[in-house]
């Protein structure tokens, strides 16, 4: 797996995604072999050609010699619990090129990364990978949390989207490390761009880094070198200004923050019995007490 | 630990024009639960076998509506099993011919759902095929 062989590196995120002791145990041995790929996370809302700036991407890294890695993340039917993973199909080109493509579904996660995105970074940075590619649906969280898992995070806007909306949503400004205005072959795109950068600088964040605007047709490859130099520049910037150990701190922070959320919380419901808890919840529907105290009452007991 | 859903490339090789029928049934596979990873059309081999690897499947289904299963699935199944990935439940669909279907029962298509197939009984499928597959594993 650590040489990147596609079978195995394939098995192990899907260990990863099975969870429980034995990917633990995976992560564990692998751990301290990562470090070394440069993640790039893609995210922006449905329909502005994330897969496709994703794919045009790939194969400009490829063609400068770089071992390549894609994970796409899709949402997973919050009634069925199924997916429809499609992003590969907009990826075809990459097909025989030693790109690797995972795609994932979210599995529940409320907004945010897929706790099984997080780890399968892990093995991608361990298999050797120089460039990991994480493909994102912009809807709301989930769009921030990628921004804490990669070094270089891109918000795809496109033109006729609502943009002056888009454009000031809270976070997707603080959290785009280079803004990509996309289809730019559609009209309104000056507007956008114009409207981009009037909300950066209106806004200036605490970071000394003003994202920079660049327009694409991924379709056609236009403008997506201006896009690999942005983001060689947002990384010399993290390593001019010793900002990349930051960065880590601040995703690990998290990441550990997270396994310990859905750690102690397991530990807690296990700890209930099911007749117990729909008890416990009758309690509430009658107004015998309030959700703070049956809360209080399951910690309690725990000790 | 929780039931992980079940794992299916639709794939459509070779030159067919027309997917409305894949996609229906990649709806109803995920309204089942399951995570449908849907290439497109005109797949090679080669691509097939590639992303049945690296999504790490547990289902392919190949779709097809030419006529040309008898040419192109053995070279999809000859592929998987050089690329170490031939556990795959494998899945057939499309305009098949009765008089064909044994030749895919001994390539290794367990199922094989031609014209007027009934998208249920094809879920039904994968989900008892799969059943008996992860008891077995449990072992």
């Amino acid at each position: 797996m650590r040489q990147g062989e596609p079978l195995a590196v394939a098995r192990a995120i899907t260990r990863i995604e099975r969870g429980g002791q034995d990917a633990r145990n995976l992560i564990r041995a692998l751990f301290a072999f990562t470090g070394h790929a440069q993640i790039i996370g893609v995210t922006g809302a449905p329909g502005t050609g994330k897969s496709t700036l994703v794919n045009a991407l790939g194969k400009e890294f490829r063609t400068k010699g770089k071992r390549v890695a894609i994970i796409a993340v899709d949402p997973s039917s919050p009634f069925s619990g199924g997916a429809i993973l499609g992003d590969r199909l907009r990826m075809q080109e990459l097909s025989g090129t030693g790109i690797f493509i995972r795609s994932m579904a979210s599995r529940g996660q409320l907004g945010g990364l897929a706790a099984a995105v997080s780890d399968a970074l892990i093995v991608l940075d361990a298999a050797g990978f120089d460039v990991i590619l994480v493909e994102t649906v912009g809807a709301g969280q989930g769009e921030v949390d990628i921004a804490k898992h990669a070094h270089t995070t891109l918000v795809v806007e496109a033109p006729g989207f609502g943009d002056d909306i888009q454009a000031i949503k809270a976070g997707i400004l603080e959290i785009a490390d280079v803004l990509v205005v996309n289809k730019a072959d559609r009209e309104g795109v000056s507007a956008t761009v114009a409207a981009l950068e009037m909300n950066l600088s209106l806004n200036p964040d605490k970071r000394a880094w003003r994202p920079p605007v660049v327009k694409t047709i991924a379709l056609s490859g236009q403008g997506v070198p201006e896009v690999i130099d942005a983001i060689a520049r947002h990384q010399a910037y993290l390593d001019e200004n010793g900002l990349r150990a930051k960065k880590d701190a601040a995703r690990f922070d998290e990441e550990l923050r997270e396994v310990l959320k859905r750690e102690l919380l397991q530990e807690t419901l296990n700890a209930v019995p099911r007749e117990r808890w729909n008890e416990l919840i009758s309690e509430i529907i009658t107004r015998k007490q309030d959700i703070y105290s049956i809360a209080e009452e399951i910690l309690d007991a725990r000790d | 630990m929780a039931e992980q859903p079940i794992r299916v490339l639709v794939a459509k090789p070779g030159l067919d024009g027309h997917d409305r029928g894949a996609k229906v049934v990649a709806r109803a596979l995920r309204d089942a639960g399951m995570e449908v990873i849907y290439t497109g059309i005109r797949q090679t081999p080669e691509m097939i076998a590639e992303a049945a690897v690296q999504e790490d499947v547990d289902v392919v289904g190949l779709s097809i509506l030419s006529g040309a299963h008898l040419e192109l699935f053995p070279r999809i199944t000859q592929l998987l099993k050089e690329k170490g990935k031939d556990d795959v439940l494998l899945v057939a669909g499309g305009i098949i011919p009765d008089q064909d279907v044994p030749q895919l029962q001994a390539l290794g298509f367990t199922g094989v759902f031609g014209p007027g197939a009934n998208t249920n009984d094809l879920v039904k499928f994968v989900q008892d095929e799969m059943a008996k597959r992860r008891t077995a594993a449990h072992r």
